[in-house]
């Protein structure tokens, strides 16, 4: 299957205080069409970073990014904000939300960014939020929903243009374990079935169960990529005991 | 529980069937400032009455500086001769000034001049007979009939007779006595060492005349050298009356200055003048405009820092969330435009209040409150309203353009 992205040698270094700090080291990464990737590790192994290389929010210091068959590194700035808006999904760990639009609202700005806004496309928008659970959430604002609630209406956000790639950025850092699971668990299904490439960066390593790859990284590097169904259960289910 | 609602929900959602699609056409930035306006109307909505009260404050400032000013000047500004003639080295000053008027034949000679009347300022106060009334005090205008310097009436006729007991009231003193045309009223004027009573018939009722911050009553101008305060008593003998400055009505008004140089070379020891020099000279006209403006100039820069310092705040509140957008693909340009057009409407809205409460409060005040508003005062005030709000939030919108997507991630400075 060819893959929808591809990161070839990847490098991003900073220079502080004259000394070159190696954020990102020579990664190279394919997610293919309805592959859920978790890029994990500590803090400072460069995972974040690596994410916003990937959304064409920073552009890499050496090597190639390719998603859709188009090199980010060859686009513009606004060339990059098009591309984001056109060919990225996108949840973060906070801030995930418009707070003065409503669950609809803020699953419609997507499309109203990429001028798509129809009667169809918000007949698909409530049809995504239903799939969510949150056909009776449509006319809350942010704060009036639980966490949980806030994921799934960033989820559905990310999904309803339909776009190449699903970034994640810590989804469910704000949430508790079993919100947790079933936020990441709906994620992965929804990847699966529209078969998107979708990457998220996560510290908890126990959520690793629904993903079809691992890429660990560990000082700007990468230091372990597992793709066996059963390496990936053991890893997660080590880490469930913790 | 989550799953359980999921399951439950698994068939698809009919298709919503209502023709109205709100918010469909409309464009992403005023859609966004819109509702984020809408949906904390609470807190926009104090800003907009801050921007009310600005308002409130800068057109009555405005006013006072226009009722003040007319108050102190209008009779000059309002006259039909387009230049002034004062006494020379005089510094325009129009009590100082002297013209006799066995000049007058001198100045009509000159080439250029269409007409010309003299004109004699001073005061006096109107009486009553009832002890409840206050004297009234005024301008006691001397003024040729049918002249340049005699004021129009719009209601009544002009003055008649160079001797006769005629006046033409100003607006303000029907106003604030009551007179009306064919009613007879009584001057007070100090002869020598005594008061002396004149009574004198209203003929018409001018605009507003108002002189050296006193309502005007036009006379003509023998009969103003006859009743006008005086430190010895008239003998009546008019062979060299002299009044204060002349009123000149030129052929070609599009050629003041050489005009002005004309009659200066023309006629000996005299300084000519347009009418806008003339009342700009006027004693204390141009401090006390120059104050006001001064006050007008701070309010309006209050109004500047209390909207820049509120968007501030909500922009600095607000990074993470500009920094989401850009990071979904809002373009910086989009982001700004919803942002600007945020602070036109809560501005609109302030100003369109301030004007309102305005209105409602200029109608109590009583006639004797110096405040007059003129469309192009009032103009040039909400114009200047406007621009602060925008200007207000330029340091804002500066910081907001300068937010990278990255901080969406935690990344970014």
């Amino acid at each position: 299957m060819t893959a929808v992205l591809e990161a070839n040698s990847v490098t991003k270094t900073y220079e502080v205080d004259s000394n070159i700090i190696r954020a990102v080291d020579d990664v190279s990464v394919e997610v293919c069409p309805g592959e859920f990737v978790a890029l994990v590790g500590p803090s400072g192994s460069g995972k974040t970073t690596m994410l916003a290389m990937l959304a064409g929010l920073l552009a890499p210091t050496e090597g190639s990014i390719i998603i859709g068959g188009r090199e980010l590194g060859q686009m513009n700035e606004s060339e990059r904000t098009k591309f984001r808006r056109q060919k990225v999904g996108f949840t973060f760990q906070s801030n995930n939300l418009v707070p003065y639009l409503n669950v609809r609202e803020n699953v419609e700005l997507m499309l109203k960014l990429n001028n798509r806004l129809s009667r169809e496309s918000k007949a698909h928008a409530e049809e995504v939020l239903a799939q969510l659970g949150l056909s009776e959430r449509l006319k809350n604002l942010p704060s009036q929903l639980s966490g949980g609630q806030q994921q799934r209406v960033a989820i559905a956000r990310a999904l309803v243009h339909s776009p190449d790639i699903v970034l994640a950025d810590e989804p469910t850092a704000s949430l508790d374990t079993e919100r947790a699971f079933q936020v990441v668990e709906t994620f992965a299904n929804l990847i699966h079935n529209q078969e998107l490439a979708g990457i998220m960066v996560t510290h908890d390593l126990r959520l690793v169960q629904f993903v079809d790859k691992i890429i660990q990284m560990r000082d700007g590097g990468i230091a372990r990529v597992m793709t066996d169904k059963s390496e990936i259960n053991s890893f997660a289910n080590a880490h469930m005991m913790v | 529980m989550y799953t359980e609602t999921l399951e439950g929900r698994a068939e698809p959602r009919p298709v919503s069937l209502d023709l109205h699609v709100p918010g469909v056409g409309v464009p992403l930035p005023p859609y966004l400032a819109f509702k984020e306006v809408w949906r904390n109307k609470g807190r926009f909505l104090l800003v907009s009455l801050v921007i009310a009260l600005i308002t409130v404050l800068v057109l009555f400032v405005d006013g006072l500086a226009e009722g003040l000013g007319a108050g102190n000047i209008e009779y000059i500004q309002k006259l039909e001769g387009e230049l002034i003639l004062f006494q020379e080295n005089v510094d325009l000053s129009a009590s100082a000034s002297q013209v006799s008027r066995s000049r007058l034949n001198e100045i009509r000679r000159v080439d250029g001049v269409e007409d010309v009347g003299l004109v004699g300022l001073s005061s006096a106060s109107i009486v009553f007979e009832s002890e409840d009334k206050e004297p009234l005090d005024i301008s006691l205008i001397g003024v040729e009939p049918n002249r340049p310097g005699e004021p129009a009436a719009y209601a009544g006729r002009g003055l008649k007779g160079k001797r006769s007991d005629e006046a033409v009231i100003g607006k303000n003193v029907a106003l604030r006595t009551g007179l009306e045309v064919g009613d007879q009223f009584t001057i007070k004027s100090i002869q020598g060492t005594d008061d002396e009573f004149y009574t004198l018939e209203v003929v018409g009722i001018s605009d507003g005349q108002q002189y050296f911050l006193r309502p005007s009553v036009a006379v003509p101008y023998l009969t103003w050298d006859r009743i006008r305060p005086q430190g010895f008593v008239d003998d009546g003998d008019d062979t060299d009356l002299i009044l204060n400055i002349a009123s000149v009505k030129v052929e070609q008004p599009e050629n003041l200055e050489q005009m002005a140089e004309r009659l200066e070379d023309r006629v000996s020891k005299v300084e000519a003048v347009d009418r806008k020099t003339a009342y700009e000279a006027s004693p204390g006209y141009s401090a006390q405009q120059s104050t006001l403006n001064t006050v007008r100039i701070f309010t309006l820069l209050i109004g500047v820092l209390v909207i820049g310092g509120f968007f501030q705040i909500q922009t600095l509140q607000k990074v993470g969330q500009i920094g989401m957008l850009k990071a979904i693909g809002a373009a910086t340009g989009t982001i700004a435009i919803a942002f600007v057009l945020q602070i036109v409407y809560i501005t609109l809205l302030g100003v369109g209040i301030g004007i309102a409460g305005t209105l409602a409060l200029s109608l109590s005040f009583p006639v004797t409150v110096p405040i007059v508003f003129t469309p192009q005062s009032v103009l040039l005030a909400v114009a200047s309203l406007l621009i602060i709000g925008p200007v207000g939030g330029l340091v804002s919108l500066i910081y907001l353009l300068r937010i990278e997507p990255l901080t969406a991630l935690g990344l970014g400075a």
